[in-house]
């Protein structure tokens, strides 16, 4: 395979930042409320998916962290900030441990990620309020995290089956 | 990128994290179903981790919890009826009234939490309990 030079990479990474702040953004339009804080579709998680498997791990770490800071700086609060690097960063060890180190299918890397991604801002939000009451959400939060993580993983890899890419 | 035909399947060892991960989401939501059926009797609420109060589930009130929130109680549930907070996550959450359940303000560090008659230190409660 040809590699990719320096400056196709840049063009990819900007399009796939780009893509993903859109689908940040598309999520918060949509006025869905579960009755439990902190339950999201995570479309944004897509992009961050299809990049880990098109680009590598370090361009979809680039990806995820500077979708959360703009988005954050953008629309957002520095909870949201704290909170969404808190889930991003947690998921995104998950999701490259189950990628490189077993050469899972983006389906589970999707299901863990979407998981790990609440089970991390769950955790972040035990330390901030200092109360273990919070963790009466795990349950739900943990079924939510699976059952976004799947879709948006089976959608991941209908994309990236898709893709052409130039040689 | 990975070979089309590659990414197209999942192997074995997918269906088995997938199906273990299936097995654990359910088997914690069932216990979070059957887990909260015990009627509650107080709200406990905390700021910061710090108690603030505690207000008994059978008598209507209303309360101001640091200027920031307000918690109302009424017909046997407790719900977060107005935050000061930008997200009003914790206004948005369903009414609670069962031991273990609780509803949060993560900007504010407000944690309202329903506790059952024998977790409450309360004095006096038992003339609350007929």
């Amino acid at each position: 395979m040809k590699r990719r030079s320096a400056g196709q990479t840049c063009a990819m990474l900007g399009m796939l930042l780009a893509s993903a702040l859109l689908c940040g953004y598309i999520e918060s339009l949509i006025p869905i409320s579960f009755g439990v804080p902190g339950i999201k579709l995570g479309l944004p998680n897509l992009v961050v998916v299809i990049t880990l498997y098109l680009l590598g791990p370090k361009e979809a770490l680039v990806v995820s962290v500077a979708r959360i800071l703009l988005s954050g700086f953008l629309y957002g609060t520095m909870f949201g900030v704290v909170y969404g690097l808190a889930g991003g960063i947690f998921s995104f060890f998950i999701m490259l441990l189950l990628k490189q180190g077993a050469q899972c299918s983006p389906v589970t890397v999707s299901a863990a990620g979407g998981i790990t991604h609440n089970l991390g801002q769950l955790l972040v939000a035990v330390l901030v309020v200092e109360n273990r009451n919070l963790l009466y959400y795990l349950p739900v939060l943990f079924f939510a995290g699976f059952l976004t993580g799947l879709l948006i993983g089976i959608v991941s890899r209908e994309v990236l089956l898709r893709l052409r890419l130039p040689k | 990128m990975e070979n089309r035909l590659e990414l197209r399947k999942l192997k074995k060892r997918d269906k088995v994290i997938l199906i273990l991960l299936l097995l654990l989401a359910a088997g914690m939501l069932a216990w979070f179903w059957f887990g909260h059926q015990e009627a509650g009797a107080m709200v406990e609420v905390t700021v910061g981790g710090e108690p603030y109060g505690a207000y008994p589930l059978d008598k209507e009130q209303e309360i101001l919890i640091s200027g920031g929130n307000r918690l109302v109680i009424a017909g046997g549930k407790a719900d977060m009826i107005w935050a000061d907070c930008p997200d009003k996550l914790c206004v948005h959450q369903t009414a609670i009234s069962h031991v273990g359940e609780s509803i949060v303000c993560l900007p504010n560090q407000v944690v309202a939490a329903v506790v059952g008659f024998e977790q409450s230190d309360e004095p006096g409660l038992d003339t609350v309990v007929q």
